[in-house]
């Protein structure tokens, strides 16, 4: 199985401009639970990849950064957050870190036919638009391909509901990929090559806007509108 | 500076004993506890409003009307009065009519409330919250300063020539809060207004309570009332003191557990950390209190929440004797000491906003019209000598 990117060339979104100084963030989420985790596997694989793209995308800018989120270290926070309203400690920098990243990488096993409920969980914490217009690459593991759809029913839908900027390819690895004769770095295959497009997807996705660390700290007030707008053609 | 208590009026069972109040017996506790912080002294008794069970306070007004009456000096006030659900012009009617009775010993405070059907029980829709409060607010303080009021709005039905009655005490309404957690449009709304504004942040990290207060103070002084420190700020606040602290840990760590908004949740240590309730000794207590000013600057009233989670009256009654006796001085002493002299030690009374409105040259308003029948000219003394309509003379 041969793929070519055909979605987005790197000439068509690096026009040399806009040459970031600081570090892109990129953040991985990943729900998967046991330890090793082979969706932890996936995502340092996705974010290594999109890593490289965007090296080639941004020449001369420094290696992006990676952050890793692994939700089963703040499980027991997510259920305090979702009984509390408020999110505290640990949990809190990592939502920081997610919603303020250049590109996210969201990874989970699907547990009964979609994403596992303590990914849904973090999601559903999340502000629901901290994720508005934010780059988005999705991954999922699962025993076998029979479940890969999973990924477009269920996960995708969510992060347009959201109103994030998924990248089209999402990558599914199945127990088998992990030892498909063909799956090797050097050679290509399936899988790797499915990561690498996908890399590359999402560095586009990201080359495409302004290094979130240069930009000015987010004033959630801001948009609050004036009470002359708030008023607006009532009677005062 | 206020310090005084709130209460959300839920009946919960008490998990240590198994009792469970009745509505009657909650009501009832809320007057003696409400009664009590006015002995012990404390300077506020604020009750919410709630349309669902396990909440008992659907009534504010006849139960601050009951309450001005068998209480001497404690202010009498709301935490809060739903601004979306309730018709505007019943709530412009009712608390001036409470000003009245009360003597202008109140205040109130609008809130959107956060209970989703509760609102289409009301004939509203939660998603026009923000608006329902703008609209609804706006045409309250019109029934309040003007005699006769024309209107038209999105959310009621239009009102031609009315005249909204008791008019407020002395031609001057009651003084305004505005309570909000999250949104930044009811804290513009109360400093467009320079209205009070007050976060409850009981469950809330001090962090995020911090962004909406200054948000408030510059809105306040863009707007024109004063300098941005003068604004009048309120905080919520829980806790549970006994003289030695592990003892009140030990005695509250049961209801905290089963506590119907946090229990289940996070542990006691983790709250208490992020949030400002405190257990432990009046020290501690006065130490974390002390310090919210350095968050907000110098405000103006500090509610508590000391009657939820099922404990027994008694225990509530020595948290306010634990509170007026050991805590509020302190907190007091505190707070006037960095407080500048520019700034106002406490929200508005009546009569500092009577003395403020004559100085603005606005005069008192007694009755609206004469003192004859709008609608059949006829005046009270005209009955006798109308035929046939005085039924009393007819009876005899």
């Amino acid at each position: 199985m041969t793929t070519v990117d055909t979605h987005v060339t790197i000439d068509s979104v690096n026009h040399g401009g806009n040459m970031p100084i600081s570090a892109r963030r990129l953040v991985v989420v990943s729900a998967g639970l046991s330890q090793p985790s082979s969706t932890r596997l996936l995502g340092d694989r996705l974010a290594d990849a999109t890593r490289a793209a965007l090296a080639d995308l941004e020449p001369g800018a420094p290696d992006a950064e990676i952050q890793v989120v692994e939700l089963r270290d703040h499980a027991h926070a997510i259920i305090d957050t979702m009984l509390t309203g408020f999110a505290t400690g640990a949990l809190a920098d990592a939502i920081d870190a997610v919603t303020h990243a250049d590109g996210v990488i969201l990874v989970t096993p699907l547990f009964t036919t979609t994403y596992s409920g303590l990914f849904k969980s973090f999601v559903d914490v999340l502000d629901k638009d901290s994720l508005t217009g934010m780059p988005v690459l999705l991954g999922a593991t699962g025993g076998t391909a029979r479940h890969s759809l999973a990924l477009e029913y269920s996960l995708r839908p969510l992060l347009t509901y959201l109103r994030a900027d998924v990248a089209t390819t999402s990558v599914f690895a199945a127990t088998d990929d992990w030892a498909d004769a063909r799956d090797d770095t050097a050679t290509g295959g399936p899988l790797p090559d499915r990561i690498r497009r996908a890399g590359r997807q999402l560095a586009s996705l990201v080359a495409a806007r302004a290094v979130a660390a240069d930009a000015a700290p987010r004033d959630e007030f801001s948009a609050t509108p004036s009470f002359e707008q708030l008023l607006g053609g009532f009677p005062g | 500076m206020q310090f005084g208590i709130f209460t959300v009026s839920d009946v919960t069972t008490d998990p240590v004993t198994g009792h469970t109040p009745d509505d009657t017996e909650r009501v009832r506790n809320m007057l003696t506890i409400a009664k009590h912080a006015d002995e012990a002294g404390l300077d506020v008794f604020a009750t919410g409003e709630h349309h669902n069970p396990p909440f008992v306070a659907s009534s504010p007004t006849t139960m601050l009307g009951y309450l001005a009456g068998v209480t001497k000096n404690i202010t009498l006030s709301t935490a809060t009065t739903l601004i979306t659900t309730n018709d505007p012009v019943r709530i412009a009617e009712e608390y001036a009519m409470l000003q009245v009775i009360s003597d202008g010993r109140m205040d109130l405070m609008m809130g959107r409330g956060n209970t989703g059907p509760v609102y289409p029980w009301f004939g509203q829709d939660i998603r026009n919250g923000i608006q329902l409060a703008i609209e609804n607010y706006a045409l309250v303080r019109r029934l309040w300063t003007e005699d006769v009021v024309d209107w038209k709005g999105r959310f009621r039905t239009p009102l031609q020539g009315f005249t909204s009655t008791p008019r407020p005490l002395d031609g001057v309404p009651p003084f305004v809060w505005h309570g909000s957690i999250r949104s930044p449009e009811i804290a513009e709304q109360a400093a467009y207004y320079g209205d009070g504004f007050l976060h409850n942040n009981i469950f809330w990290p001090m962090s995020h309570t911090k962004q909406m207060v200054r948000f408030y103070r510059e809105r306040y002084e863009h707007y024109g009332h004063g300098t941005a420190d003068q604004a009048i700020v309120g905080l919520g606040g829980q806790f549970f003191a006994r003289k030695d602290s592990q003892k009140a840990w030990d005695e509250f760590l049961p209801y905290f557990n089963e506590a119907p908004v946090y229990g289940h949740g996070p542990s006691m240590e983790d709250f208490t950390r992020e949030t400002p309730l405190t257990v432990g000794s009046p020290q501690q207590v006065i130490d974390r209190y002390a310090a919210f000013r350095e968050d907000v600057g110098d405000y103006q009233r500090q509610l508590f929440l000391v009657d939820h989670a099922g404990l027994p009256l008694k225990t509530v009654l020595e948290q306010i004797d634990i509170l007026a006796e050991d805590i509020v001085p302190v907190l007091r002493a505190e707070a006037d000491k960095h407080r500048p002299a520019h700034v106002p030690s406490d929200p508005p009374s009546h009569a500092q906003r009577v003395a403020a409105a004559r100085d603005a040259g606005v005069e008192g308003a007694a009755h609206v019209g004469g003192t004859e029948d709008r609608w059949t000219g006829r005046r009270a003394e005209d009955a006798d000598t109308t035929e046939g309509t005085d039924l009393l003379e007819e009876a005899l």
